[in-house]
């Protein structure tokens, strides 16, 4: 029996850990992916190499507005009117800088809107036309939002707001006994172009991420730390008293 | 500033890192930066891919495939798309790279800039024998778009050109057509020099892979000739073998030394003497044994190592290569990865491209300061008189005279360099 192809949407599929992920997709069985993001070029490049990649694989992008609540209601109803969805990773985002969300609540507004708002409105959008049909939606928080912190605490609020939302998502779900997987992966500091200017010394490679991520996804996990090793990081981090806490320069 | 080191991991020192991504933007960014060195993944022994103080170039994210033919085998792909990445993604199609080094774990624009060879070098020639095109970014703003037949002085002088006409951001490959994975493999003793120039010779026109394993320190140079060519098998679908180990880390000395290096190429050589002969093989298992074996560099320790590779004339090779091999023994320091292994009579592509008719010997040395560097004077001396030249991709540390001497072209190639790129060896043997 030929496999019908998977149908997966991926909303910013120009960020590294997403390309990857998707890499791993076109290589295991036929897909049919969706790539969203705000710059087509760079869309159409990651497409192109997808394509090659997974000789035969599906591969259309979007270009769209990440931010305005209508354009991702009627880009998400758009999506789905092309067939409905097996998986959805929504992995956007962009690491602002501490201190300039401080000083300007401009860069604050946007940082919250990118890793926080949009995430979360896509997810829910998603969530509405899938609870019935099943399927996986993978949303890439990060370990940033397990406990705030001086060194990104704007960042990871936003990265918090969407583990909260992830946990009542599927609690809703489990509640309407829905077959719709809702997986909340948490990657520690990964080696990408975002962190490419730092040292590389700890950071994961991007493709071991992108293989739990993956992975994670298919057994539809509830969280998923990557590297794994971070659950336990973060538990002991999670539960530091507050003056042992406050004297850490982290 | 972070700290970087090269494969040899002699020292470690600041650089400033810029990632370049988006192959579209790379020009840009590269002529608003104004200076710096491109660097792939890291995997050159020396200085050529390092640049202390100054600014490096990663190119290890700008990995896509632009566009690949499966009926033609031609690939277009940004420069730092690991050949790994190439390989497994065009088996499928029946193609592989014509030609690669003994490790897949490098990118396309490193293969270029060093002009890789692997073992099939009489047949095939070096990487960039099939390049077709590339496009490189210079420093002034200016985009080329070179081959052999578009710009050939442009592609002359970037192809072995150390990273330094240019970023390579693009290129264009023929891949080669292959049955599928397998390659049928043959090892054979030998106990001296001549046994091995025979088998060398007598090789080249039967075997499109001929290479050899030479133990160090035996002074005659006895070894193991290793034979290969690709099997009429297809492949049986993706199978990558045993999981890769690490070397988890830095142990306090190197473990490649005095006391272990005699057990261990004694034990080597006398269990592929009783293997000897005819077997079946994956590609990857026989050709990057060490890509198995992720940082495998760190057995050196802490003060790291050097690779030393020469090419030295056939007319007498063999005698430079038995006095170095000699030096070696008098010197009691080597190690077990040394590899002998003729070149095949054809010119490379590249000005200053390594290969060259003649035999190549290759051998990692951990760093023993000093001393290590006597040993490396003596070897100097015998490929200065037979008329040879030195790796640049190993090298960390060449005279410029034997740099000089080696590359004849190097008058020619300077006038296409980029004046805003500059690495630690441009600084060392070109003063600049």
């Amino acid at each position: 029996m030929p496999d019908t192809p998977q149908r997966i949407v991926i909303i910013g599929a120009t960020s590294s850990i997403a390309e990857h992920c998707a890499r791993l997709w076109v290589a295991g069985r036929s897909v049919a992916l969706t790539l969203v993001g705000r710059d087509a070029s760079r869309l159409e490049r990651v497409a192109a190499d997808l394509r090659v990649r997974g000789s035969g694989a599906r591969v259309d992008v979007r270009g769209a507005d990440l931010i305005d609540p209508l354009a991702i209601r009627t880009l998400v109803d758009a999506i789905v009117r092309d067939g409905m969805p097996d998986q959805v990773l929504i992995a956007h985002g962009s690491l602002p800088d501490q201190p300039a969300c401080q000083r300007d609540l401009g860069a604050a507004t946007e940082a919250l809107q990118v890793n926080a708002m949009s995430p979360v409105l896509f997810a829910e959008a998603f969530a509405g036309h899938m609870e019935a049909s099943g399927g996986t939606i993978t949303i890439i928080g990060s370990v940033a939002g397990d406990r705030g912190r001086r060194s990104n605490y704007v960042y990871g609020a936003a990265k918090g707001l969407v583990t909260r939302y992830a946990q009542g998502l599927q609690h809703r779900l489990a509640g309407s006994n829905s077959r719709l997987r809702v997986v909340l992966v948490k990657p520690g500091p990964t080696a990408t172009p975002m962190t490419a200017h730092l040292p590389q010394r700890g950071l994961a490679p991007v493709e071991d991420v992108a293989r739990q991520i993956v992975d994670g996804s298919a057994a539809g996990k509830a969280v998923v730390y990557a590297p794994g090793k971070w659950a336990l990081i973060m538990m002991v981090i999670r539960h530091l008293p507050a003056f042992v806490f406050n004297k850490m320069n982290i | 500033m972070v700290k970087v080191s090269s494969w040899g991991r002699l020292d470690s020192q600041e650089h400033e890192l810029v990632a370049l991504g988006d192959r579209s933007q790379a020009a840009g960014r590269i002529a608003r930066d104004g200076a710096g060195l491109a660097q792939g993944n890291g995997r050159s022994y020396g200085d050529v891919c390092l640049n202390p103080g100054g600014r490096l170039w990663r190119t290890t994210g700008m990995d896509r495939f632009i566009a690949f033919d499966p009926a033609s085998g031609r690939l277009r792909c940004e420069a730092g798309t690991l050949l790994r990445d190439i390989q497994r993604m065009s088996l499928a199609h029946g193609w592989l790279l014509p030609v690669t080094p003994g490790t897949q774990m490098i990118t396309v624009g490193g293969a270029i800039a060093n002009d890789v060879h692997g073992k099939n070098h009489h047949v095939l020639g070096s990487f960039g024998d099939h390049v077709l095109s590339l496009r490189l970014a210079r420093t002034d703003g200016g985009v080329i778009d070179c081959g052999p037949d578009r710009e050939p002085g442009w592609f002359a002088a970037t192809v072995g050109g150390m990273g330094l006409t240019g970023v390579i951001v693009e290129a264009e490959l023929q891949l080669r057509r292959v049955a599928g994975p397998w390659l049928v493999t043959d090892t054979v003793p030998y106990r001296n020099l001549d046994e091995f120039f025979a088998l060398a010779d007598g090789s080249e026109a039967g075997w499109e892979q001929t290479v050899s394993w030479v133990d160090c320190l035996s002074g005659i140079g006895r070894g193991l000739f290793f034979r290969a060519n690709l099997a009429n098998i297809p492949d049986r679908g993706a199978n990558y073998g045993r999981k890769p180990k690490r070397v988890p880390f830095v142990p306090p000395v190197s473990l490649v030394n005095g006391l272990s290096l005699r057990p261990f190429n004694e034990t080597y050589f006398q269990l592929n003497r009783l293997k000897a002969g005819r077997a079946i093989a994956h590609f990857e298992k026989y050709t990057y044994p060490l890509d198995n074996l992720h940082d495998w560099n760190r057995v050196y320790g802490p003060r790291g190592f050097y690779q030393y590779q020469s090419v030295v004339p056939r007319e007498g090779g063999q005698g430079a290569v038995h006095a170095m091999l000699e030096a070696i023994k008098a010197s009691g320091q080597g190690s077990f990865l040394a590899v002998l292994k003729t070149f095949g009579a054809r010119a490379s592509v590249g000005m200053m491209s390594f290969p060259r008719p003649g035999v190549t010997l290759a051998l990692d040395f951990p760093n023993r300061g000093e001393v290590t560097h006597r040993l490396f004077e003596r070897l100097d001396a015998i490929v200065r008189d037979a008329g040879g030249r030195l790796y640049a991709a190993k090298d960390a540390r060449m005279p410029r005279d034997l740099f000089e001497s080696g590359y004849p072209r190097l008058a020619e190639f300077l006038q296409y360099r980029d004046p805003g790129i500059s690495s630690s060896m441009s600084r060392r043997l070109i003063g600049s």
